[in-house]
């Protein structure tokens, strides 16, 4: 079955989504992605969409799932790349996102995460002293 | 109005999803929509699939570039041979699903194109079809 490759780089987890997912591609990612987080301990993961033509209503569910579920695991997820062709037709679609982080390029959802997870850090040092 | 060019895709898996997808887009692009439009139609088109395969059991999309004086337009056709629609507001109202979706798949596709019709009864199968213009 195919899959799509999840890469680590410390302790982010990065996404590139490049081909017409069909559902059960869509849904493979949530597992693999929420059992790598619980493996490696990422903080962050950032999906690289920009590849997508199309986000329907399956696709944009499974993209509010994982974001969902990365939080509860403990982290932050951010969705980078959407084209504008697509973010108009899923909000008149009726779907908005919300509760999904984005961000319009692939650095830019980098420097997002790792401020992020910098401030975290950085509220959690404050609070031990 | 003249029919330029037909065909139909079988949608029995979520395979043919993205199969029916890809023919649309294809044909979108052959007509000349721009990147909204065609992205619109595909999506709607991905949205009404599923609903195909899901709830319809499967079945199949026919597919029409038109002309209609100087404008072109596209229209698809869902059919299946499923149980129907019981309740066709309620189906038709944002949010509501009798399966585990997001209930978006109607409502969302109908805002999608410009035009929408829905056959269905008990039984009897269903039949949506869409159309956007150029």
């Amino acid at each position: 079955m195919d899959r799509i490759p999840i890469l680590r780089m410390g302790d982010l987890l990065l996404v590139t989504i490049q081909v017409d997912m069909h559902d059960r591609l869509a849904r493979s990612l949530q597992d693999d992605l929420t059992e790598k987080i619980e493996r490696t301990g990422a903080k962050g993961v950032l999906i690289d969409i920009s590849a997508l033509e199309l986000v329907d209503s399956y696709i944009g569910r499974m993209i509010a799932n994982i974001s969902a579920m990365a939080r509860i695991l403990d982290a932050q997820t951010v969705v980078v790349g959407m084209r504008p062709a697509v973010a108009i037709t899923l909000v008149e679609l009726g779907l908005s996102l919300s509760g999904v982080d984005t961000a319009l390029t692939v650095e830019r959802g980098m420097q997002r995460l790792r401020a992020r997870l910098g401030r975290t850090e950085a509220t959690d040092d404050d609070s031990e002293e | 109005m003249t029919i330029l060019k037909s065909d139909v895709v079988p949608i029995r898996s979520e395979q043919d999803i993205v199969l029916a997808r890809q023919s649309v887009r294809k044909t979108a692009m052959e007509i000349g929509l721009g990147i909204v439009d065609q992205t619109k139609i595909v999506t709607a088109a991905s949205e009404l699939a599923r609903n195909t395969v899901i709830y319809g059991l499967g079945g199949e999309m026919r597919w029409e570039m038109l002309e209609d004086g100087s404008r072109r337009g596209l229209r698809l056709h869902f059919i299946d041979q499923g149980p129907g629609i019981e309740d066709l507001s309620r189906a038709m109202t944002d949010g509501w699903t009798s399966g585990s979706g997001l209930g978006l798949g109607l409502t969302g596709s109908k805002r999608l194109v410009n035009e929408f019709e829905i056959e269905t009864a008990p039984g009897r199968g269903t039949r949506v079809t869409i159309t956007r213009w150029k």
